[in-house]
């Protein structure tokens, strides 16, 4: 093999070892550059959003105003009343995100719990138990959570209007449960589709009930994937911003965290720095939450893309 | 016992369908083509399914295709490769109130950063207002060019908002891809550009297209980022938030409901077109 790369310029052969600009190694050495040049990108463009939130919470309106293209605030200008200012309650001049989170906080715990209470024996059944239209379902399901929320808004609003339950944080909690009960079948389902039936056909052998067979050897079993459902749910429900916005927005003591924060931004005498300390709030619960159990959750959603 | 949840799923399935004409019937009472008709004569509906149309595709395409480039990068290990993964999902589970205020604060004419530094580094003439502005005329070599300036915004905030989620699938399938393919092209002499391009894509391929169904359809029903950026104003106004509108603003629910019908129906039929080939497509391959 003697040939060079421009009697190839298809590339489909090596070319002589002497020549150093064969296409090979120019594109390796690009493609080791590009990468971290994609690397290095990514990492500004994902992270700066939330470095300029923190770094407003912390500057005094004036000095954004005086010098909005700072990259870094000197510790000598650092201030935590923006924080006192959101935090605080109305009475005292505050915006009383205190409240809020208390509200998103019930509300998102709320839906965790129900939509476990229902995924958990749903996902079960419909992984172990053979029934009448068992595919059809999981299709059922899909279906349902990909329906417009926008075209389950308007009915419902009509229905917890009638019923008296807009405006409370419980019919909040039934909508949410409603929207994620779906997802969380279908990803508890998948789990429990990888737990071998022996163990289980063993259990029973051994004088286990169903329900007992499931309580000692597939909810443990399952653990990992019912915890990685349970802070995939939390954060969708801390999240959401429609059906809040729909449901709570005449009574301010019940807002949620977005909703509050949605409703403030409009207003013009807020100064921006309080509503980015506000920002910030919101936003720490979930980074909390994503990286303690980013490893579980990235698996979680993504079980069965190995598939293909 | 465990069918009981599942039942009521459904029932709730098939409840929201009843209640959308107990909501028609309990207010309108007889439940006509009213409606529609209203929705098919009039300019806005089009204009605004238009419009979604326009930001559904460039906002799939554009996350996807960054999705694609990171998690090629981050493919072989480094140090803090970790770090860089997760630093990349943010965006996507970070609340979506808190990301628009962010991005809002920061196009913000008067003292948003970028457009700050872009009069600065860039020689920008004025301020931009990103969010605020239908359209800006931008000559590029000798020719103007008239760009929705509000509209490729909020493309660019889906496209950032929602890559992560394309990147996650997109690393995992490519964990799963096996070395001996890439092996043996190497040894044939493929250099790496056509070692992806032969090799390793086509293994994505699948990957890539139910990424593509399940964004579009996210981002065709989308509601929350378009409404908090720009409020559906500069010609940014999707059929969710115009639905919306019509719920809250006008109090017109059987506008609302018969738009938002009509929204399902373009989604269904366009996620049904797709598929159909995409299966047409596996069935040859």
């Amino acid at each position: 093999m003697t040939s060079t790369a421009q009697e190839n310029p298809k590339g489909s052969l090596r070319a002589s070892p002497d020549s150093r600009w064969t296409r090979d190694a120019v594109e390796t050495r690009l493609f080791a550059v590009l990468r971290w040049v994609v690397i290095v990108g990514v990492l500004v463009v994902t992270l700066f959003p939330f470095y300029y939130m923190a770094m407003l919470s912390v500057r005094s309106l004036d000095e954004v105003l005086q010098d909005p293209g700072a990259l870094f605030v000197p510790p000598s200008e650092l201030v935590i009343s923006s924080y006192q200012s959101v935090l605080a309650s109305p009475e005292v001049g505050g915006q009383g995100f205190l409240v809020f989170m208390r509200n998103s906080g019930l509300v998102a715990l709320g839906t965790v719990a129900v939509a476990l209470l229902i995924g958990i024996p749903g996902a079960y059944a419909v992984s172990r138990l053979d029934f009448f239209g068992r595919r059809q379902i999981s299709a059922l399901f899909l279906a349902v959570y990909l329906f417009p929320s926008i075209l389950l808004a308007v009915p419902l609003f009509i229905f917890f209007t009638r019923i008296g339950l807009r405006g409370s944080l419980i019919g909040l909690v039934i909508v949410y449960v409603s929207q994620v009960v779906a997802v969380s079948i279908y990803m508890l389902r998948n789990y429990f589709d990888t737990i071998p039936v022996s163990l289980e056909e063993a259990a029973a052998i051994d004088g286990c009930g169903r329900l007992d067979t499931m309580r000692r050897i597939s909810l443990p079993l399952a653990m990992p994937a019912i915890t990685a459902n349970a802070l995939f749910v939390f954060m969708i429900a801390w999240n959401e911003f429609l059906f809040a916005l729909l449901f709570l927005v005449e009574s301010r003591d019940r807002w949620t965290v977005s909703l509050g924060l949605s409703q403030l931004a409009g207003s013009i005498e807020i100064p921006t720095t309080v509503l980015m300390a506000g920002s910030v709030i919101v936003t720490i619960p979930i980074i909390l939450v994503f990286f303690s159990s980013e490893r579980l959750l990235t698996e979680g959603l993504t079980a069965g893309a190995e598939k293909g | 016992m465990v069918v009981l949840p599942i039942l009521w799923t459904i029932a709730l399935a098939f409840q929201r369908v009843r209640l959308l004409d107990l909501s028609s019937a309990g207010f309108f009472g007889e439940y006509t083509l009213a409606n529609f008709d209203g929705i098919f004569s009039s300019q806005g509906f089009w204009t605004s399914l238009l419009t979604t149309l326009t930001y559904s595709v460039l906002g799939t395409a554009s996350s996807i295709g960054l999705g694609l480039v990171c998690a090629l990068a981050l493919r072989n290990r480094f140090r803090g490769r970790t770090f860089v993964r997760a630093a990349i999902l943010i965006p996507y589970v970070a609340p979506v109130v808190a990301a628009t205020f962010v991005w809002r604060t920061m196009l913000n004419p008067q003292f948003g950063i970028v457009n700050h530094w872009g009069t600065r580094l860039f020689g920008w003439d004025e301020p931009i207002a990103f969010l605020s502005q239908v359209s800006s005329e931008v000559s590029l070599l000798g020719l103007e060019f008239s760009v929705p300036t509000a509209l490729l915004t909020v493309i660019t905030f889906e496209a950032w908002r929602s890559f992560p989620f394309a990147f996650l699938f997109l690393m995992a399938r490519l964990h799963a891809a096996p070395a001996a393919l890439e092996e043996a092209a190497r040894v044939d002499g493929a250099t790496p550009s056509q070692r992806f391009w032969h090799v390793v894509l086509p293994q994505l391929l699948p990957t890539i297209a139910v990424l593509s169904v399940l964004r579009f359809i996210w981002t065709f029903n989308s509601f929350d980022d378009i409404y908090l950026l720009t409020g559906g104003g500069a010609g940014t106004e999707v059929v969710s938030v115009r639905v919306f509108n019509a719920l809250t603003a006008r109090g017109n629910i059987g506008a609302a409901s018969a738009q938002a019908i009509v929204l399902a129906v373009v989604l269904a039929v366009l996620v049904g077109l797709y598929l159909r080939r995409f299966s047409a497509r596996e069935e040859r391959a």
